[in-house]
């Protein structure tokens, strides 16, 4: 264990007194939140990893009057389920991030988008809310916060996706730009951040940016929840501080025979056992949302593939055609290839396939396919063809 | 002022307005960048990646067509990656497309086919993904639903959203199951679709087409027993060209007609002669409207809304159902042509009306349902037995071997082959409405309008709505209660301009008293039969040739045609007559919503 | 009125009339019905003043939006990787065996409807099942007995 850092920064105990750290932080100007945000070197917490103080600096200059705040909890990546834990735990750290960005930005208004596997959250969440707005009222902060439920839709993740379902209508993502910073949920400037990063900043907000950049790497500041599932005797959420290797992860959650790590989801990067030393979780090597998948030498890679491919085929919005045929030849593919339908070399067809859908797909879902597609077939070939 | 960005596209220094496309940045320095998804008359989807284009400093390709010229953006539109992705992403779409090209009615005109051909595209390059036992939805009298050649662009589902405001059809489902669909997947025949056709004019592929029956048609003619008659729309005229080997905007009357003849059509007319004949029944039933509300003080549905654009009147009847009394009872002319072919007609060439075959080459998907309605058989017989769209009628003379562009040109048949310029411009936007006004206005006052050669240029042009205001001075002595009066006219053409239109009458606060309303954007030389593309740059120069042919006519006012004058005389009587009534017009049915 | 037309009346009541309301709605019909009917699609697009087709797009697009009939209890098995490894497969087929039907179909008194989903966020927990909005994680094959049965005697 001595090479991981344990922290207790996400889930640690509540202040005595309720939305204490908000209302101390609505004493600041908006200016020095967001100083202090981009000061703490924070990155956002969904996986894609943009500096959160930026975004809210962005959305803040914007003109236009009427701005968003949304809380993106639809979590779906595969392997993730480190917001359900957050929101189970510390919602009440969720709402303050939320409203210490009302603050911030200038909104009167945020969302959260809870997604509808998640239903059974939502009376609790509600209760909370109520207590939330209670203070929100005494504090004199005009900022209400609803929360509206996905339906089964892991696109609606991806944030402009989220906000045509907010709108009421098919969750696919738009053109961009615009950027949400400019033109998010209903046209209107929005910061839109994943549910562990609003509790990041509140947590910036109580210790301050300095003691908040003492924990991780240059490159990746501060502690990541991790959702970790698969072959391990260890299953479950830890907060760890970023910036270890994977072999310093595997050592203390490996079964003793892990074959593979697929970092970062369905849409992230597996990496083999040869690869583990030179692998520095944290933006600077493999960027996670948090999820570590633990794959043992039972496991075929193969089937893996299948079921992430075969998720990818179902939830690609389907709008446009690298993501929405491009899944279905990949899948189609690796099953030919297995079957000896088709030779082994379609495999190098597939891996061009893969590149074409990483720089033409119109957003992140389409892109990301091809981590895992080709992080897969280039590490276990043999796996695909025999 | 709008601010100016540098850019560089394949070598080539430009300055561009910010915010303008790269695609278009592109297209203005002759740069053209392939798109399948992308069309002029629609909002951007960026969904099909065709257009992809690579900027310097960049690792993803950005789609052109969607993404904005931005300062100092270096682009290059045929670089090795731009075609290694292309290449793959228009094999893609063949993976998932029902290549039967060979037997495909849109072969030759499909933007996939070309770009398939144009990239060489090896059909091994991938497993097709086609999903299996697509069945064609044939219910529909207009439009034939072919899903296996879907290639899920939207263009349609654009179309019939932003161009329509119908939305008969969706996107559904998500991942490999989406697919363009009506609602709950019921067959074409059972949805709002109002029938325009602009679905399929917007298609790439072969996915929407219309309904064709010139199969049938052949087959008539080639029946001694069968006295095939033709007639043909005003627009048709300016288009049909399009398919034979002649630029845009060429007018070819006298050849078609030739070549109709030569196909071997028994009597070839112009439906421009019932265009005249709606004009003076549509005419008197506007005076009869405004007397009875204004001298008599009566209720009447006022503004009167013109009927001959069948697109139109199903919009009417599924949207407004409340409002149907606004309508003209007149029927479009083709369905007069119709009823008087197989009684007026069938009786002066003493022909059996149960032998007579009436056809009608219109720019209109529409009309072939119109013709299947269950009320237009006041002959009898089903008044119009099939309705041709000019597409189709370019694919007979195709078939008939004709060489079109070395043909002499020739006149139309008689009885109703005679027409006045007023008839001609019906075919574009705001066409029925100065037709009208040229008549209306000189019974009314007794002399020409006044508007030089007779063009009424406010009605004329693309704009979305149009308005017009006449003001009646030294009116004839019967109608001296309108003395003074400025009657306000408006033309909307694009049926999501009737429902702004609509929706002021609804609100009761519509200062109109007499509107022209046309499904189809442009008019008829926009329909949804017409050649395809179809955009702007071509609506304006089939328009432009509309205005040419009316120029040209002797006659221009549909109540001077010798042969009109001669119907009344010998045969309808008088205008909104007993026989008028029966032949003439017709009545509306109240449809969903929803 | 039928009971559905009250119940879409009810829902846009509360929650509005506009396109944003579409989807509290049809979560509001499901929550109900289990499924939204045609008449249900027609009916909320009759009070939102939207297309129908719109409707069954929107709602088509969305995996719990399910458009055609399902039983009282939706149960959904999580497909994705974790579960997979873990046992999913038997757990389908235990409850197979207990309802007497196959995947994707409903009982024939309409109580149940097995169906798989995709992940559910318990990838720690799997296998995982949602009976309606209940998630019960860390399934085997006695435990998937123990609470099928209980919602049998429901």
């Amino acid at each position: 264990m001595e090479n991981l850092k344990r922290v207790d920064l996400i889930f640690g105990a509540y202040t005595n007194e309720k939305y204490k750290v908000l209302e101390s932080t609505l004493k600041k100007s908006s200016e020095q939140i967001i100083t202090e945000m981009i000061n703490s070197g924070l990155k956002g917490r969904g996986g894609a990893g943009f500096l959160t103080g930026l975004k809210w600096k962005f959305t803040a200059q914007e003109s236009e009057p009427t701005k968003y705040v949304v809380c993106n909890a639809d979590e779906g990546e595969p392997g993730t389920f480190k917001d359900r834990e957050i929101l189970t735990k510390v919602p009440r750290k969720v709402f303050s991030g939320m409203a210490i960005c009302g603050k911030a930005i200038g909104a009167k208004k945020g969302y959260m988008y809870l997604r509808g596997e998640y239903q059974y959250l939502l009376p609790d969440l509600m209760a909370e809310l109520d207590v939330y707005h209670e203070h929100a009222k005494r504090f004199n902060h005009d900022f209400t916060i609803e929360i509206r439920m996905g339906s089964g839709a892991y696109i609606c993740g991806e944030e402009s996706a989220l906000f045509e379902s907010i709108e009421g209508k098919r969750g696919e993502p738009r053109n961009k730009p615009p950027y949400p910073t400019v033109s998010g949920v209903f046209s209107k400037p929005t910061v839109i951040n994943n549910v562990e990063t609003f509790v990041n900043a509140v947590m910036i907000m109580k210790y301050g940016a300095e003691e908040f950049k003492k924990l991780g790497t240059s490159d990746s500041r501060g502690s990541k929840v991790f959702s970790i599932s698969g072959d391990t005797p260890k299953a479950g959420i830890h907060e760890l501080e970023l910036g270890m290797t994977l072999a310093d992860f595997v050592a203390e959650f490996g079964d003793g025979d892990t074959k593979a790590v697929q970092v970062g989801g369905a849409s992230g990067f597996c990496v083999p056992r040869k690869k583990f030393n030179e692998t520095i979780i944290g933006f600077e090597g493999v960027p996670t949302g948090g999820s570590m998948m633990l794959f043992n030498s039972s496991r075929s890679m193969y089937n893996v593939l299948h079921n992430y491919l075969d998720f990818f085929e179902e939830e690609s919005c389907g709008q446009c055609t690298p993501c929405r045929v491009g899944c279905q030849q990949l899948l189609k593919g690796i099953h030919a290839v297995k079957k000896g339908e088709k030779p082994s070399s379609y495999l190098n067809q597939l891996l061009q396939l893969s590149d074409t859908m990483k720089i033409t797909a119109k957003c992140g879902l389409g892109q990301s396919v091809a981590n895992s597609f080709s992080s897969i077939v280039e590490n276990f070939k043999e796996e695909m063809i025999y | 002022m709008a601010e100016i960005v540098k850019i560089n596209i394949d070598g080539i220094a430009l300055e561009v307005t910010k915010g303008t496309s790269i695609l278009d940045a592109a297209k203005s320095v002759n740069v053209k960048i392939p798109t399948l998804c992308y069309h002029e008359d629609l909002c951007v989807a960026g969904n099909c990646r065709v257009c992809v284009v690579e900027v310097e400093g960049r690792k993803n390709l950005v789609a052109s067509c969607a993404a904005p010229a931005e300062q100092g953006m270096v682009i290059k539109t045929t670089t090795p990656k731009v075609r290694r992705a292309r290449t793959d992403i228009i094999s893609l779409l063949v993976s998932e497309h029902n290549t039967q090209c060979t037997t495909c009615y849109r072969s030759t005109n499909c933007e996939l086919q070309s770009l398939a051909a144009e990239y060489n595209v090896d059909s091994e390059r991938y497993l097709s993904v086609l999903k299996p036992n697509i069945q064609v939805d044939k219910s529909s009298y207009s439009i034939e639903k072919d899903d296996s050649k879907c290639v899920r662009c939207q263009r349609c589902v654009r179309t019939c959203a932003e161009l329509q405001h119908v939305n008969a059809i969706t996107v559904a489902h998500k991942g490999r199951d989406m697919k363009i669909s009506t609602f709950m997947e019921l067959p074409m025949n059972e949805v709002v679709c109002v029938n325009c056709g602009q679905c399929v004019t917007h298609c790439p592929t072969g996915a929407l087409t219309e309904r064709r029956y010139y199969h049938e048609i052949w087959e008539a003619i080639g029946d001694p027993d069968k006295h095939v008659v033709i007639n043909t729309a005003p627009s048709v005229r300016v288009a049909l060209g399009e398919m034979l080997g002649y630029p845009v905007g060429t007018r070819v009357t006298g050849k078609m007609v030739t070549a109709l003849k030569k196909i071997g059509f028994d009597s070839v007319l112009d439906t421009d002669f019932t265009a005249d004949l709606t004009i003076i029944e549509e005419g008197h039933e506007f005076l009869q409207r405004v007397t009875k509300a204004l001298k008599h003080k009566e209720k009447v549905a006022l503004p009167m809304i013109t009927s001959c654009s069948p697109g139109w009147v199903k919009f009417i009847e599924h949207m407004y159902p409340d409002h149907l009394d606004h309508l003209s009872p007149c029927k479009s002319p083709h369905q007069m042509f119709g009823a008087l072919t197989k009684t007026f007609y069938a009786q002066k060439i003493g022909v059996d009306p149960s032998k007579i075959v009436s056809v009608a080459a219109m720019p209109c998907a529409a009309k072939k349902f119109e013709a299947n309605r269950p009320e237009m058989k006041s002959s009898g017989y089903q008044d119009v037995d099939a309705g041709l769209t000019t597409r189709e009628i370019g694919q007979m003379i195709k078939q008939s071997g004709l060489d079109f562009v070395n043909l002499p040109d020739s006149n139309y048949d008689s009885y109703m082959g005679e027409s006045s310029g007023a008839a001609v411009i019906f075919g574009a936007t705001g066409g029925v409405m100065e037709a009208a006004l040229r008549t209306v206005y000189e019974v009314v006052t007794g002399r020409e309008v006044p508007f030089k050669n007779l063009a009424i240029t406010p009605v004329r042009g693309l704009e979305g709505i149009k308005e017009a205001t006449i003001k009646l001075e030294n009116v004839v002595p019967e109608y001296s209660f309108l003395e003074g009066a400025e009657v306000k006219v408006a033309i909307a053409h694009g049926l999501k301009n009737a429902r702004v239109i609509m929706d002021q009458i609804k609100n009761g606060t519509s200062p109109y008293l007499f509107i022209e309303i046309m499904a189809c954007p442009g008019g008829c030389i926009g329909g949804g039969g017409q050649p395809i593309p179809t955009n702007d740059e071509i609506r304006k120069k089939r328009i432009a040739a509309i205005y040419a042919e009316d120029e040209g006519m002797p006659i221009r006012k549909s109540h001077e045609v010798p042969e009109i004058k001669k119907i009344y005389e010998t045969y309808l009587e008088k205008p909104l007559g007993h026989k008028s009534h029966e032949l003439l017009h017709t009545h509306y049915k109240k449809r969903n919503r929803y | 009125m039928t009971e559905t037309k009250e119940l879409v009346k009810k829902l846009a009541d509360k929650y509005g009339r506009a396109r944003e309301s579409l989807m509290p709605i049809l979560q509001g019909v499901i929550e109900e019905e289990r499924f939204v009917s045609s008449e249900a699609m027609t009916e909320i697009a009759r009070e939102l003043d939207i297309a129908s087709a719109e409707v069954y797009g929107t709602a088509t697009f969305y995996s719990f939006l399910d458009t055609q009939p399902r039983g009282k209890y939706v149960i959904r098995v999580c497909k994705t990787i974790t579960c997979d490894m873990h046992g999913k497969k038997k757990v389908i087929e235990k409850i197979e065996d207990l309802l007497k039907i196959k995947l994707g179909e409903t009982t024939q008194d309409k109580k149940f409807t097995l169906l798989t989903t995709n992940c559910l966020g318990w990838c720690h927990q799997g296998p995982v099942m949602l009976i309606n909005s209940t998630p019960y994680p860390s399934l085997d094959e006695n435990k998937v007995t123990e609470i099928i049965m209980d919602y049998m005697s429901k």
